[in-house]
Order: C-alpha cells, then structure tokens, then sequence
C-alpha cells in the first residue's frame, strides 16, 4: 500500500516536472508546478521529515508559486490571453540532458552507499528547533540578513523608475 | 521502495528537467520554475540522505536553508525579470542580449 | 468501500453515488452528450433503488427497535477523538427514500423545465451535491458529521437559487437565504459546543446517555437544546427566520419543489425529530410556541398572496410550523410523520405551479408578452379543461394540505392537532397553541382552495393568454401523478384499511422513544395523552376544514361572498398581511442599517485614524533610514567595489567576446556537456 502510494507520489512529482518544462501555456507550466511542489512535499513525508513538508507547502506553495504566478500577470498584457512560450534549442538540449541524467543514474546505482542501520522516525520540529538555536545560529542569522536583503532588493529593483 | 538509490534517481530525474527547462526555456519566468525544480532536486537529496544517514538532523536543517534561499531567489529574480520588462517590454532572455556585441 | 453488510453498502452507495455525479458533471458535464444530464439521472435513479430495497428490508423485518450503527474513524489525537459514521433506523431509512424519491422526480421534471437553459450541466451537477449532503445529514450518527453536511445543504441551496444569477432578485434571494441560515447556524454550533464540552461527545447516543446521566441538567441544557434548535429555526424557516423562503422562490421551480418545499426545510425538523430526546421540558415549550406562532403567522400571510408559488413558499413555512409544533408538544413522531406526508403533496403542489407557470410562459412567449407575471394567479383561471393532469393532481394534493379524510394530510395533520390538544389538557395555561393549530388549520384550507379556484376554475381572465396554454409534456406530469397518487391515505397505513386511523407500518415501525431528561413525561404518558385526545381532535379538524373550503368555495368560486369587500372591510390588517407583516423593512430599519452605520464608524478610525497617522508615520520612518543606506550603499559600496569588479569583467570580456553568441543557454549546455565528461570519468 505505502509501495503503492509512494510510485504514485514519485509518477506525480516527475509527470507534473515534465509539464512544467514542455508545456506551451506559461499558466499551465505554472499550475504544474503546484503538483510538482505537493508531490516532493509528499516524497518529503516519505523521509520522515515532517517540519519540512510543511515548511514546503507554506513556502514554495504558498509563497514562491504565488510570486511566479504574480511575475506572469505583471509581464504579460492581461488583455493578451495566450500566455505562451517557446523553447530553444530543445533537441540537443534534450540529448544533452538524457546523458546528463544516464550519467547520473549510472552513479548512484554502481556506487556503494554506506547506510547507517534503519531509525526510528522522530519529531523533528523540536530537533530542528534546537539545531537552529544552538549549532546553526551564525547560518540563521545569515539567512535573515539574507532574507532582509532580499526584501529590500527585489522592493528596490522592481520599482518603475530604477 | 524504502531504498537510498530510487530517492536519489528521483531527485536526479527531477535535477535534469529543471536543467532541461532552464536550457530551453526562453521565457525568464519558465526559466525560474527550472531552477525550482532543480533546488527541489536538491532539497530531496538532502533528506534522503539525512534520513538514511541514521536520521541526522544537519540534513533537515540545510534543507530548510535551501528553502529560506529559494525563497530569496525567487523574489530576487522576479524582480529582475519585471525590471527587464520595464526596460526591453519582453521577458524572452534571447531578445535581452546585451552581452553579445 | 465494500464491507458485505448490506444496509451498510447501501448507505454508502446512496450517499456517494450523487456526488460521484457531480463531480462527473461539474467538469465534465459540458462536453458529454446531453450534457450529462443522463449521469445525473442514472445515479439518483440507482439510489432510489436501493432506498426502496433499505425500505422493503424494512418492512420485512418489521422491527421496530431496528438500529445499525457504524463508525469510521475521523480525527483521532488521542484524548481528542472524532468519529464519522452512519447511524440507521427506521426513521433514517424512510427519511432516505423520501429524499432520494423527490430528488429523482425533481431530476425527471427538470428534463423539461430546464430545457435550454445556459448552464444545464451545472444545474444538473448542484442537484447531485445537494441530494449527497441532504443524505449525509440523514445519515449522521453525531453532530460534527451532521453540521459539515448541514453547511453544505446551505451551500447547494445557495447554488441552485442563485441558479438565474443574472437576475438580480435571484441573486439577492440566494444571498439573503445563506445569510438568513448563517444566524441561525451560529446559535446551532453554540448549543454543538456546549454539548460537547459537557459531555466530551458528538456522538448521538453518547449525547442521550450523558444527557440521562445528568452530566448536563438545568438551564445550562436548556440553553444548548435552545442553541440546537436554532439551527433548526434557520433552516426550517421558522419566524423570526422565516424572511429567506419565500424569497428562495426566485430559483428554478423544481429547485423550490426539492428543497423549499420537501427536503432541505425538513433537515430542521429532521435535527429537532433526531435530537428530540436531549431537549428539555422548557426548551420543548418554547420550540413549541415559536412553532405554532408560525404556522398561524404564515398562513395568514398566505391568505393575500397573489403569486402562486408565494403562496405555495408561505404554506410551507405554516406547515413547517406545525411539525415543529408537534414535536414541541412531545409528538415526535406525528411530527416526521407529517414531515413525510407533506414532502409528498407539497412537492406535487410545486410541480403543479411548475406545469402552470411552464405553459403560461409559453404561451407568453408566443405573443411576445414579456411583461405579463407568468406566476401571477390573478392572470389565470379557467386552466383546469386545458390542463386537466395537472388539475387532477394539484387538486388531490390540495385536499391532502387541508386535511381532508381518504388523503394522508388528514392523518398525519391529525396527529399533530391530538399532540397539541392532549398537551393542552394537561398543560391548560398553554391553551393558545391549541387555538394556534386549528385555526392554521382553517385558513390553510382556505388559501389553498383560493389557489385551486383561482388557476383552474372561473372564467379566464386573460383570455388571449388561455388560448396558447396547452398541458405540459409527459415528462413533467408523470412525476405529478406519482406524487398525487402518493398523498392518499393507503401507502401510510398499509396493511391497514381505515381512512380515519392513523395505523398501519408507519406507527408500528417508528414508534417515540423516551425523552434522556430525567423528569420529562415519557413517551408511554404522551401516547395515552394522544390517544385520549384523538376523537375530540379529529372531530375538530374535520369542522375547520370544512369552514376553510366552504368560506373559499363561497368567496372564489361561487363568488357569492365578494372577496374585494372583505378585505377592504379588514383594511389595516389586510395591507399588513399583503406586506407580510413588514418584516423585511423592519429587518433593514433596525438590524442592517445601524450595523453600516456601525461599519462606516469602524472604517473611519481604520482608515482615517490608524492608516493615515501610525502607519503613514512608520513608513516616514523608513523612508529616511531607506536614504541614509543608500547614500551609503550608492557612494560607498557601489562606486568603489562593484563598479570596479565590473570594469575588470569589462576588460576580460572586451577580449573575450569573439567566442560569445550572446545566448547564455548556449553557454550553459557547453558547461553541461563538460561536467558529463567528469562524471563519466569519474564513474569509470
């Protein structure tokens, strides 16, 4: 059954991931997209890792799908229906990337993982939590000046009369 | 199913069609969505191996960095991509090509 | 979900197989054949198959203490546990087969009715999602389960009223409809909460037994009862909710035959029949005045009426009040028992009105008459040798509402009416519900003969218009005839034969059980009562009766009494039920406009005070904090650091640029190609 709805999880995120980059209509890419983020959310329960999860739908769901979604209606003309684009290059990019992933595959099915034995699934907010705090705080206050500077910067470059 | 090896050939496949769109993709914003399936791609590596890694929790913990900075990414780019609009009204990044001479 | 216990399969066959067909139909129903009207019909048509074979089951078990409860776990956090399930008896399972019954008759009309209309497929598809949340109310074993499938009976309602959205009026109505049953459903969710924080339940019987074991007593049931019934008050438009039915008129008249008239107004009576046992002996006397007040308060509305389909909306909202009534006097039982008879005249009535209004409208049509009210009864008369099915039909159901013997209006009507008396006689200061039931009873009979005299009977009025009317096509008298020929008496005592007695499967099979409440008369006290009572009712019943149909008779059909005397003869009090007793303009004087007034107020500190002086002030703040850093941003970091790193790159790419094409993705597939080539290595 977990078999199951794992394949089918992984058929979602991947079929979804292909629309996205071979679909014509930009919207569609876009709302593709949405299925792509819930199905690596899924793959995210999968791996215990259930803060994650969460943390991706409010996140990439919640926030950056909205935001492209956002820069689609601000760069196009909304009276201009056909929100479509094109693609260069696809066929040798295609071949390119069909070795790219080959190659890939190759690694990780000819080189020996060395697995720690199975664990308990754990609660991994309190975890993360005190990770955050105590190991990680230089990192978390880097990613918040990060964020901040972000913030301002995408406020600043935005703006009509840069 | 609960192997190390079909989590990563996931996470590649999802790598390389991130990396086909970002290749192909002429439109900015179709080429930002390449770049998300790619950190995504990413983000699942980290766990994976967090998880079969006798659940270590330094993998969760960078993964959420990765988000904090897709998240930054992609307000940035969007900014950028609006920005060229304003300046060249198209988003197709081969019409923008101020870098060849 | 197949779990190989019969009544348990149908349940969840009968309550899914609807929405299955809205869901075919809300997405696909444009681009099947027909669009998609078929599935709709095929799925509730399976459905009332087998609520008919839950119904014969039943009957031949012929058990009356049937009860098969079943649960699915929900939300489970521990201390913190819900269950879903079904909780079916009798009861349940006659409720199912009068819903799926008239939902499938409404399905067969509509194919006419409906014919053409713009968005057919979604009418199709909202009847689908309506049928399913009516049958998950039925179906409800807890009060969670039942208020997510009552929130979604008033979603559908909303739906399919503001089906014609484009006319406003539609619009309007479906909105006063679901605001109307939000205030009620706030006051039901109260008396949920409490219920669940005394006793730590949803569950229906969990509730009974907490209730016997006095784990909540006194006032503080009394309130949650009160609470409860409040949803009831909403949904079954009682006074002072009743505003929103008349209204929900502006939908599709088969729309206002399923749920104004038979179903969805009967969920309210359906909770209070359900949840009878927790309601306390002054919560019932207050649910049973705020019920007969309505049944006299609407019928006398329903007198002026000149819109037959107004009418038809104030006569259930009176019959509504009597079944409430009923079971604030203890009769439950009479109660659903009327609640069934009336689905079945009622819903005949309103397909009745349908037929009319279908022919005038095209008869309308044809003349290009477009300003003419096709609903309006003052333009028919005479209709009955040109549409004599529909005629034959609405006049047997009329003689069912009025409570004429041989008809099932009769017994069930008498049953409420020897519930009122016998309470009466033991409660003799609430004389005034008696006074309340039977004079309803008299005027009910009066204003629906006047409907009957005015459409069918007389000469026409507007003669023109009666040469284009012709009988409705078959599709839409076939469910009439079957509803018609479902009021008579014999389908409710079969096997049984006495047009004056009430016996037969339905008092054996459903009979009342004992009130949780310690100290409330038990059901053994109220059925002596009513038995006691039955003769003095009936007798009483018949003569009102016979008052309302002759007094109509005189005044509209022999014209012997004039009716235009009469009512400039009672003047005020004519205007004042024509006007509806004011009630909407009084709702808009004291309730709406004091709360815009209140909006106007908030909005103004909102945004006149706080926007304008602390929000405005924190962005000054930052506007200057934003120019200091940039001046340093600009003069420091970027003159200096970046524009250099930027004059380096230009001298690297002014020697470089030969080899660009310019297409950065041709740059990256290069890069591509050489980290491949490392891999590869690497690997081998």
């Amino acid at each position: 059954m977990a078999d199951f709805a794992f394949w089918l999880i992984a058929a979602l995120t991947l079929g979804s991931a292909l629309m996205v980059v071979s679909s014509k209509s930009l919207l569609y890419s876009a709302y593709s997209l949405l299925f792509t983020f819930i199905g690596v959310t899924g793959l995210y329960v999968f791996l215990w890792a259930d803060f994650l999860a969460v943390v991706q739908v409010v996140v990439y769901v919640g926030g950056i799908l909205v935001l492209i979604i956002f820069g689609i209606m601000l760069t196009n003309k909304i009276s201009s229906v056909n929100i479509s684009h094109t693609s260069v290059q696809k066929g040798v990019g295609a071949l390119v990337v069909l070795g790219f992933v080959s190659a890939l595959g190759l690694m990780v099915y000819s080189t020996p993982w060395i697995q720690l034995p199975n664990s308990e699934p754990a609660e991994t907010t309190k975890l993360i939590g005190n990770l955050l705090m105590m190991d990680y705080l230089l990192p978390f206050e880097a990613a918040s000046f990060l964020l901040l500077g972000a913030l301002i910067g995408a406020t600043t470059l935005s703006r009509k009369d840069y | 199913m609960d192997t190390l090896s079909n989590y990563l050939l996931i996470s590649s496949i999802l790598f390389s069609l991130g990396l086909f769109g970002v290749v192909t993709r002429r439109n900015g914003v179709a080429v930002l969505m390449g770049v998300e399936l790619i950190l995504n791609a990413a983000n699942l590596n980290f766990l994976a191996f967090a998880r079969f890694g006798g659940m270590n929790m330094s993998g969760q913990v960078y993964a959420l960095f990765v988000i904090v900075l897709a998240a930054a990414e992609a307000a940035v780019a969007l900014a950028i991509i609006i920005n060229i609009f304003n300046n060249f009204n198209t988003i197709n990044i081969d019409d923008v090509s101020e870098l060849k001479q | 979900m197949i779990t190989g216990n019969f009544t348990t399969d149908a349940c969840l066959l009968i309550l899914f197989l609807p929405l299955l067909a809205f869901v075919i139909n809300i997405f696909f129903g444009k681009r099947l054949p027909r669009q998609g009207d078929w599935v709709s019909i095929g799925a509730i048509l399976i459905t009332l198959v087998l609520a008919l074979s839950l119904f014969v089951e039943m009957l031949s078990n012929w058990n009356y203490k049937f009860s098969h409860e079943v649960y699915f776990s929900w939300i489970d956090l521990g201390a913190f546990k819900i269950d879903l399930g079904f909780w079916v008896d009798n009861i349940t399972i006659v409720m199912l087969l009068v819903v799926s019954l008239i939902s499938s008759m409404t399905h067969i009309f509509s194919l006419e009715y409906m014919k053409g209309d713009v968005r057919y497929n979604r009418y199709y598809a909202y009847l689908g999602l309506f049928t399913f949340s009516m049958n998950g109310i039925v179906l409800a074993n807890n009060l969670m389960s039942l208020y997510i499938f009552w929130e979604l009976v008033g979603v559908s309602s909303y739906l399919l009223i503001g089906h014609w959205f484009e006319k406003h009026s539609a619009a309007d109505a479906s909105k006063k409809a679901f605001l109307t049953n939000r205030v009620g459903d706030i006051g039901f969710f109260i008396g949920i909460m409490i219920m669940f924080t005394a006793i730590g339940s949803f569950n229906f019987q969990q509730l009974f037994d907490g209730v016997s074991n006095e784990l909540i007593s006194g006032s503080l049931l009394t309130l949650a009862g009160l609470g409860l019934f409040m949803g009831a008050v909403g949904k079954s438009s009682q006074f002072p909710l009743h505003i929103w039915l008349p209204d929900a008129m502006e939908g599709p008249t088969p729309v206002s035959a399923l749920m104004h008239a038979a179903t969805m107004v009967a969920a309210g009576v359906y909770l209070t029949v359900r949840l009878f046992p927790l309601f306390t002996v002054d919560a019932l006397t207050i649910i049973a005045y705020v019920g007969g007040f309505t049944a006299i308060f609407a019928a006398t509305i329903a007198i002026t009426q000149n819109d037959i389909k107004k009418v038809l909306a104030y006569s259930t909202v009176s019959q509504l009040g009597y079944m409430v009534l009923a079971v604030g006097v203890g009769n439950y039982v009479a109660a659903f028992f009327h609640l069934l008879t009336h689905a079945m005249f009622k819903a005949c009535l309103f397909y009745g009105s349908g037929s009319v209004i279908h022919a005038m409208h095209h008869s309308l049509h044809d003349m290009h008459d477009h300003d003419t009210d096709p609903q309006d009864m003052r333009n028919m008369g005479g209709f009955k040798s040109k549409m004599p099915v529909t005629s034959m039909t609405m006049t047997i159901a009329t003689l069912a509402i009025a409570g004429v013997p041989l008809f099932s209006g009769f017994l069930s009507k008498d049953a409420i009416l020897a519930g009122t008396l016998s309470f009466v006689q033991s409660n003799p200061e609430h004389w005034i519900l008696a006074l309340f039931g039977f004079s309803a009873a008299a005027i009910t009979a009066f204003y629906m003969f006047r409907l009957i005299f005015m459409t069918f009977y007389g000469s026409p009025r507007m003669p023109k218009v009666f040469d284009g009317i012709h009988e409705s096509p078959k599709v839409m008298t076939y469910p009439l005839v079957v509803l018609a020929g479902l009021s008579f008496f014999i389908f409710y005592t079969v096997p049984y034969f006495n047009p004056f007695k009430d016996y037969g499967w339905f008092t054996k099979l459903i009979k009342a059980g004992n009130s949780a409440v310690p100290g409330n008369p038990t059901a053994k006290e109220i059925y002596d009562g009513v038995h006691y009572a039955h003769d003095a009712a009936m007798m009483l019943s018949l003569l009102v009766a016979a008052l309302g149909i002759g007094l109509s008779y005189f005044m509209y059909y022999r014209k012997s009494l004039s009716a235009e005397a009469w009512s400039k003869r009672a003047g005020f009090l004519y205007n004042l039920s024509l006007n509806k007793y004011y009630f909407d303009e009084n709702y808009n004087k004291f309730l709406y406009q004091p709360f815009l007034r209140l909006s106007r107020a908030v909005a103004y500190v909102d945004w006149d005070l706080y926007d304008k002086y602390f929000i405005n002030g924190f962005g000054y703040v930052t506007k200057i904090l934003s120019k200091i850093t940039g001046r340093l941003d600009f003069d420091g970091l970027d003159q200096t650091l970046v524009d250099g790193i930027g004059r380096s790159a230009q001298g690297a790419g002014k020697n470089l640029k030969t080899m660009q094409t310019g297409r950065l993705q041709n740059y990256m597939l290069f890069a591509l190609i050489g980290v491949i080539i490392i891999l590869v290595v690497q690997i081998t």
